[in-house]
């Protein structure tokens, strides 16, 4: 935890109220997510025992699994969620967008919109994750046949639950990590799981302090948990009981349609409060402006689904169980490199987030005091523009000579450091003895050898530069996997699709 | 090593070494008759590992083998660059750069080296070296032989993308520092034993379980008083001996305090025993504990203003010990930092620097401060076994820990809680019992602050 978010939960717990610690929103808000509860059976891995499911507050539909121990009742839930979920997907495929291709490339298109689904918590994402990796490999014909539907959800459910690792990605996301994202509670981060508590420290009922509705929100009575655990005490007292009235033999068809309403029942009363809080979430994260390379990342989004519609109607065969030693390698670069990119955008787009890095030393701001916009550099063969400005600054920046830094407000200007020295004593007696950062500039200034106006900082401007970049870093090259080498066993086995793909240890 | 040592201990220290680096020669020669294509040197801290990667490049090179010497920092490869040229006069020596490079005084300095950025611009070098980023890019090409120095802190990725260049391997590393590490948080590649955030030579070791894993018996670094704890602590299966016996490094302080403090104590302890423990009053702190860092200066200053001098084989009539010689370890950049900034004028030589970027470094006298002071919980990052081995296995004299009182305290209270996962092997030393291992070492030799 940065010092930064440590005194926003410290001032959280003093003012008994969450503090925001962004000043923009950093996640993309679908005008139509798809809010997705998932509960599982305690004691069976990922057994579904319900869903509540949908894109309408008011309109949310609850499946249950009245026997979740069945193998065929399971999958006769995931053949009803598919056809909720995957119409939801495919629902975007009526629109497309053009893409202007830029540096000699064609113009392209993709779906001008994407589906995002929304949960409650990480662990969710792991139902998700888990449900997807247990359908997608099953088949619609041979033996244990199951409906059509199910590899297609299969599929898209581990997509999604793939595409939730990529740093900055929406296509799906857990509640509490977004909300998390830009309040600071005055809990821990592990407490923070609780959506209940942590929407109770965002926004309290009217009477109550943060902490107040937080400590309520630990109530497994009023706020049962949001899943895909249940409650134990619920598990015992109720659920049991229930599902074995649901496993009468099929002759006594009332008392089963009895005991299976009185099971909807109770899971519906399990779910609703954490409804209405999912709901309440995305209400609070709308409420704030998005940040500016919010809609870039989802255009990034929007390409990653369209890819992976296309890919699905080429009859591709499911994402493999594990990765291979090259696209494990491969996705780790990829997810580094977005790592990385996700950082620099956030700190670009909101000052707040840029202040944790101007205090650790890897940012800082101050005005521009000296600037020579016409200077020229003639040591090539060919003069070059290159301005040097001088920046003074309060901060105290960790910034190597030589280094290449970037202004969020220029960010086509490379800005490399010359010298870091301390500034002339200032009129104003200050807290810490200010530096002045020399910069030399490359670039955004136009094909001239002078500089187009307003392209070099002028004396008296306010400017923040930090050795983030979010410029675009070239992929690594890697083995083909046909070549994988020796140290990393050799290249594997091609794929043959086969009946054992669906079978898991825990199945 | 000196000649002239006592026959029991330190002349078989030597003779352990040297017939230790018999062997790893003699294996990379009958390698190919094994139907084996690598071998791996464990080495523990200050064993000589540099000088071996030099030694077995200069013999492979001189046996017409070309070789291709991969380290993992610009400044690793310069150093193993500058022993090259200095250990084999006349053999050409490629140096393969990425285009940001500026070749240092001690590489230039050789006329046998040349710097490019392609490995066509090299041809004719028996011997090329870079780090593993910049042989990443080369296309092409193919080397009979690989040395891969730094191999436990250079991830398995990269020896993914580097393996195609060459037919045999010989891993160089200490497995008890740090594990190389990755910015993202992700587990689903937990247990593959082709996991792309494990080290190198874990990987390769996984899938090539038939290799030799040999390893350097010696540490010339380290003093006969930290070589038992840092074996015990670091290396529980393998153990390590010092190269040096009993009284032959010393340190000795030129002036007496006046009056005696806790820091002219935790000096004197340090100087007579080799380590110390600066034990401040219990509090739960931020991360850069102005005390501590406070704390740390004053001593590291104090060894100065005493005028220490350092006694060794290397120098048996004595150095006085300078900044350069002294440097302060931390966990997290942000308290090095710290460190750095409350140095007054006269000590700016010091090196204050984190675990990561001190490994393979060298000092005379090291200040710790210790990754748990101050700290309310024991989280993985500050248990690991590899941090804590950094930081106290740098000195050649001595070592003082700086800590807040009550680590024991928080050890018990924050057992390792890491999630066991299948097909993972256990890694050895277990970071809380390392630490547990430290602190009762270091509970004997305890100064506490006023």
């Amino acid at each position: 935890m940065t010092t930064l978010t440590s005194l926003a939960r410290a001032q959280a717990v003093a003012t008994g109220m969450a503090q925001p610690v962004c000043t923009v929103r950093h996640v993309h808000v679908s005008d139509r997510p798809l809010v997705l509860i998932p509960l599982a059976l305690a004691g069976e891995a990922n057994a579904p025992l319900a869903a509540m499911v949908g894109d309408d507050p008011l309109a949310g539909r609850l499946l249950v699994v009245s026997q979740p121990r069945n193998r065929d009742r399971r999958f006769a839930f995931a053949a009803e969620f598919a056809d909720i979920v995957v119409s939801y997907i495919e629902g975007y495929y009526s629109s497309v967008q053009t893409v202007p291709g830029g540096r000699g490339q064609e113009d392209r298109t993709r779906f001008a919109d994407a589906p995002q689904v929304l949960v409650p918590n990480p662990a969710c994402i792991g139902f998700v994750r888990l449900l997807g990796r247990s359908t997608r490999f099953r088949r619609p014909s041979g033996e244990y046949a199951v409906d059509p539907a199910v590899p297609v959800l299969g599929r898209w459910l581990s997509f999604l639950a793939e595409r939730a690792e990529h740093p900055g990605s929406c296509l799906l996301l857990a509640a509490t990590d977004a909300v998390a994202l830009h309040w600071a509670s005055g809990q821990s981060p592990v407490e923070d799981l609780n959506l209940a508590a942590l929407m109770g420290w965002v926004s309290p009922p009217a009477g109550m302090t943060g902490a107040e509705a937080a400590a309520a929100g630990e109530d497994p009575v009023t706020w049962p948990p949001a899943g895909p655990a249940t409650d134990p005490t619920f598990d015992n007292e109720v659920l049991a009981r229930l599902i074995a009235a649901c496993d009468l033999p099929d002759d006594d068809a009332r008392a089963r349609n009895r005991a299976e309403s009185a099971l909807q029942a109770a899971l519906a009363a399990q779910v609703a409060p954490t409804w209405r809080l999912m709901w309440q979430a995305i209400g609070l994260l709308r409420g704030m402006p998005p940040g500016s390379r919010v809609a870039a990342r989802w255009d990034a989004d929007k390409d990653a689904f369209t890819s992976y519609a296309g890919y699905l109607r080429d009859d591709g065969p499911p994402q493999p169980r594990r990765d291979s030693a090259v696209a494990a390698a491969r996705r780790l670069n990829w997810l580094e490199r977005a790592q990385a990119s996700y950082a620099a955008q956030r700190a670009f787009d909101d000052s707040l987030v840029m202040a944790e890095y101007r205090l650790s030393g890897e940012a800082f701001a101050g005005t521009v005091t000296a600037a020579e916009p016409d200077r020229l550099d003639s040591s090539g063969k060919r003069r070059k523009l290159r301005p040097l400005i001088t920046v003074v600054t309060e901060d105290s920046p960790r910034i190597d000579q030589g280094a290449t830094l970037v202004s969020p407000s220029r960010p086509s200007q490379q800005a490399r450091v010359i010298s870091v020295s301390a500034a002339p004593v200032q009129p104003v007696p200050a807290a810490r003895r200010p530096l002045a950062v020399v910069l030399e500039l490359a670039g955004g200034m136009g094909r001239a050898l002078t500089p187009e106006s307003g392209s070099v900082p002028e004396p008296g401007e306010w400017l923040c530069y930090t050795t983030l970049t979010d410029s675009y870093q070239p992929q690594g090259s890697f083995p083909d996997r046909a070549e994988t080498p020796w140290t990393h066993g050799g290249p594997p086995p091609d794929y043959v699709p086969a009946d054992e793909d669906a079978s898991e240890a825990w199945s | 090593m000196t000649a002239a040592g006592p026959a029991t201990g330190h002349v078989s220290a030597a003779e352990l070494a040297a017939a230790a680096v018999a062997d790893v020669l003699a294996d990379l020669a009958d390698l190919h008759s094994r139907g084996q294509r690598a071998v791996v040197v464990d080495s523990p801290p200050g064993a000589g590992k540099s000088a071996l990667v030099v030694r077995a490049a200069a013999e492979l090179a001189s046996a017409g083998q070309p070789v291709m010497v991969v380290a993992q920092t610009n400044g690793q490869v310069d150093d193993l660059v500058d022993r090259l040229a200095t250990a084999a006069r006349g053999m050409a020596i490629g140096r393969i750069s990425g285009q940001e490079y500026q070749p240092v005084p001690r590489v230039t300095r050789h006329a046998g080296v040349s710097v490019a950025h392609r490995v066509r611009d090299l041809a004719g070098c028996p011997v090329m070296v870079g780090t593993a980023a910049k042989w990443a890019t080369v296309g092409d090409g193919s080397w009979p032989w690989a040395i891969i120095d730094e191999a436990y802190q250079m991830r398995s990725d990269m020896l993914l993308r580097i393996a195609g260049r060459f037919d045999r391997g010989l891993f160089v590393g200490d497995p008890g520092q740090l594990d190389p590490f990755s910015t993202v948080e992700i587990d689903r590649w937990t247990g593959l034993t082709w996991d792309p955030m494990q080290s190198a030579v874990a990987v390769l070791l996984r899938n090539n379980s038939d290799l030799a894993v040999r390893r350097l018996p010696v540490s010339w670094r380290l003093p006969d008083s930290a070589a038992p704890v840092i074996a015990e602590a670091f290396y529980p299966f393998t153990g390590f001996l010092a190269g040096t016996g009993p009284g032959e490094r010393r340190l000795e302080l030129a002036t007496r305090a006046l009056g005696t403090g806790p820091v002219d104590e935790a000096v004197q302890t340090a100087a007579a025993s080799g380590w110390a423990l600066y034990e401040l009053p219990a509090r739960q702190t931020v991360r850069t504990d102005g005390d501590a860092v406070a704390a740390c200066v004053a001593l590291a200053g104090r060894f100065l203003e005493r005028g220490a001098i350092a006694y060794s084989e290397q120098a048996p009539g004595g150095t006085p010990l300078t900044a350069g010689r002294i440097a302060i370890g931390t966990a997290h950049r942000d308290q090095a930092r710290a460190v750095r900034e409350a140095l007054p004028p006269g000590l700016d030589g010091i090196t204050a620097d984190t675990a990561n970027r001190l490994q393979g470094r060298e000092y005379d006298v090291v200040i710790v401060l210790h990754p748990l002071s101050g700290r309310r919980d024991a989280t993985a990052f500050h248990l690991e076994a590899g941090r804590l081995c950094v930081l106290t296995s740098r000195h050649r004299h001595a070592c003082v820990v700086v800590a807040r009182a009550g680590i024991p305290e928080l050890l018990d209270a924050h057992p390792s809680t890491e999630q066991v996962h299948l097909n993972v092997p256990a890694k050895f030393p277990d970071g809380w019992e390392a630490n547990q291992a430290v602190m009762a070492h270091l509970e004997r030799l305890r100064v506490r602050a006023l």
